[in-house]
């Protein structure tokens, strides 16, 4: 318990550096360099023209529909790793047992493959 | 041990404040951000109880991918939250029922903890060291075997689930020119080219 | 009572202190050695790019053009930093730091040498998963903050992008374990001396190259940022050094996929083969060499290959890596258990 600790105390070590060597780039760019903002330096990009309208606005739904899939299929490979680790000791039933899962996964697959879920257009 | 305990602190000031924040924040956007960061802290917690499995899985699953989800909802959807929040008051007796029951079911779980027989069998058979049976295996040894039909119940919901991801956002669009890779691949030569022998000056 | 000055000597000094310097220490022999490879990537991208269309790539600054990085660098440091005036100030400078910050810290768990490793822990490979998983918020942020339309489309078909190659590369991984038997990095090359797993999971190996540049947002799988239609995506109102902590992140992210090809398949820090001129070389050199080689591929392919087009991108992910994965798996986890092969 406490070796598994200390491995992960240096992990945080190292997102303590990381995050401080992050900061003093930025911090220090801009103390170093002359800072001159103007209103047209600092309005959006958009190839010259004044910027339209505020650019958060509604998009596609196919965007969440791809993130909805992506949550399941993540689910599903959270499954498989401890799986994969203790297959050796769970033998044929586990293996038996994770294909059944898998199927009727391969069934949701099959029916977002036939609505047209995965095309892009 | 002193760092452990500091540690602990840290991390369980940090989700707490940070579910504050989810609450109170004023832009969505801020408060899913917050989300992220109670989540992280959760996993910090894990990992202090030597959860590490659970701990991956959880910054995996809840802020590699549903995080992601409230994100793009709360960026796009364009929701005038203005007027989600004038509603308040109208919802709060809803929201108060809820966290009630919440409540007694934290409450109850505990008191079954507590009261129940064989709680002192389970607390007090040893549980093999970590260095022995890591926790993922211990998780793999149980979940598909013992567990197997609460297993195959979560692939029953996360199948509902996708059939419901598409029923609820799947639109098909009528005159879409799409690419068939399968036609394309499957046309040959013969059918598509005509070689034609043109007289000098005579046009086809 | 305990003796203020011998328990400061005493437990302090050796419980705390010495464990977190050599911590540091170690941090620091990682974190500098991977700036200076980022910035040689840069050169090297543009001098093999260049020779690749017969041209001669940066050759001015200095000696073969050896310190164009470091005049970059200087270039980028000394910039102003522009802050668009419609963006969320805190998140638009978090985003780049976030790229960063995750592109370094995952190499916490990567083994350099056998028992060369930071963190030692038994999930490794998920902490990396997990690592990379989290990628994608830099870009969201990024995306949202700057309040800019380029920004936002770029940010937007790239988080698409990432999850939907991410799946893929999580079956990959869970092919790769099933044969090992453990979460720990350094359990997966050990299992490797016999044969280096490219050979036996051919196809994962490709499959994972091709998800990593999909995943580093790589050509042909650049889209976030082509240049034609988005103008770079979604840093194109980054300056200075936040764009600098973007670019190095990205190419750190870059040498971190190319680290976990070689931990994966080509085994790590092992030799090709264990005989006398080639295991005397230390493994740190073969698993820098490995990597070097899955980095050219990189550069080769973006020298190569025309970007794909979106829709064609998303088919590849989902409807041709995602089911030949998947069935992957199973057919992996039948053999070995038809066989008996399983690690106990």
């Amino acid at each position: 318990m406490e070796d598994l600790l200390s491995e992960y105390f240096a992990i945080l070590v190292f997102l303590g550096i990381a995050v401080g060597l992050s900061v003093v780039m930025i911090v220090a760019s801009m103390i170093v360099a002359r800072q001159h903002p103007d209103s047209e330096k600092l309005s959006a990009y958009e190839c010259g023209f004044e910027a339209f309208d505020d650019a958060r606005s509604r998009f596609d739904v196919r965007f969440y529909l791809v993130t909805l899939l992506f949550i399941i299929f993540d689910l599903e490979v959270a499954f498989l790793f401890p799986w994969a680790v203790s297959l050796g000791k769970i033998g044929l039933f586990g293996f038996w047992s994770m294909v059944v899962f898998l199927g009727i996964l391969t069934i949701g697959f099959v029916y977002e493959w036939r609505k047209g879920a995965l095309e892009w257009e | 041990m002193v760092v452990q305990a500091l540690a602990f602190y840290l991390f369980a000031a940090v989700t707490v404040a940070c579910g504050v924040m989810v609450i109170t924040a004023r832009n969505p956007v801020h408060a899913v951000l917050f989300l992220i960061l109670a989540f992280f802290n959760a996993a910090g917690l894990f990992v202090l109880q030597g959860a590490e499995f659970l701990a991956m899985i959880l910054v995996i699953v809840y802020v590699g991918a549903v995080a992601v989800l409230f994100l793009f909802v709360v960026m796009m959807l364009d929701v005038n939250f203005a007027e989600l929040r004038a509603g308040f008051a109208k919802y709060l007796p809803i929201g108060a029922v809820i966290s009630l029951i919440l409540l007694v079911e934290l409450v109850l779980l505990g008191a079954g903890w507590a009261f129940n027989s064989e709680t002192a069998v389970i607390a007090s058979s040893p549980t093999p060291p970590a260095a022995d049976v890591h926790n993922t295996e211990a998780l793999g040894m149980l979940l598909y075997t013992k567990y197997v039909y609460l297993f195959q119940g979560a692939g029953m919901i996360l199948l509902v689930a996708m059939v419901g991801a598409i029923v609820l956002t799947h639109r098909v669009r009528a005159g879409v020119k799409r690419q068939r890779i399968g036609d394309q691949v499957a046309r040959s030569s013969k059918d598509e080219v005509k070689v034609v022998k043109v007289q000098t000056g005579s046009g086809i | 009572m305990v003796n203020p000055e011998t328990w400061f000597e005493g437990v302090w000094w050796s419980d705390y202190v010495l464990p977190t310097g050599t911590i540091v220490f170690f941090i620091l022999c990682i974190v500098l050695p991977l700036l200076i490879s980022v910035a040689y990537l840069t050169l090297a991208e543009r001098k093999v790019i260049g020779w690749m269309q017969l041209r001669k790539g940066p050759n001015v600054v200095g000696p073969f053009g050896l310190l164009q990085p470091f005049a970059d660098g200087a270039k980028l440091f000394l910039k102003e930093t522009i802050i668009p005036a419609g963006s969320s100030r805190f998140l638009f400078i978090f985003a780049p730091m976030l790229t960063f910050i995750l592109s370094l810290v995952a190499w916490a768990v990567i083994p350099f040498d056998a028992g060369w490793v930071l963190a030692d822990i038994n999930v490794g490979i998920l902490y990396l998963f997990a690592i990379s998983s989290l990628g994608v918020y830099g870009i969201i942020i990024a995306g949202w903050a700057s309040n800019s339309k380029y920004a936002f489309l770029g940010a937007l078909r790239s988080a698409a992008q990432m999850v939907s190659y991410e799946v893929s590369m999580g079956f990959v991984i869970v092919s790769v374990l099933l044969i090992v038997g453990s979460l720990n990095l350094s359990d997966i090359v050990e299992k490797q001396k016999t044969v280096w797993f490219f050979i036996p999971m051919f196809p994962m190996f490709v499959i994972f190259f091709i998800s990593a540049l999909a995943e580093t947002n790589r050509a042909p799988f650049d889209l976030p940022e082509a240049e034609a239609e988005l103008v770079s995506g979604y840093n194109v109102e980054y300056s200075a050094m936040t764009f600098a902590l973007f670019f190095l992140g990205e190419y750190a992210n870059m040498i971190l996929m190319s680290g976990m090809t070689a931990v994966l398949f080509l085994g790590g820090w092992l030799p090709p083969v264990d005989i006398a001129p080639f295991n005397l070389i230390p493994g740190v050199i073969w698993f820098a060499l490995k990597i070097a080689f899955v980095l050219f591929c990189f550069l080769w392919v973006r020298a190569t290959f025309p970007r794909y087009r979106y829709d064609q991108l998303m088919r590849l992910g989902w409807k041709v890596f995602l089911p030949f994965t998947l069935f992957w798996v199973v057919a992996t986890a039948g053999v070995l258990v038809a066989f008996d092969w399983l690690p106990k």
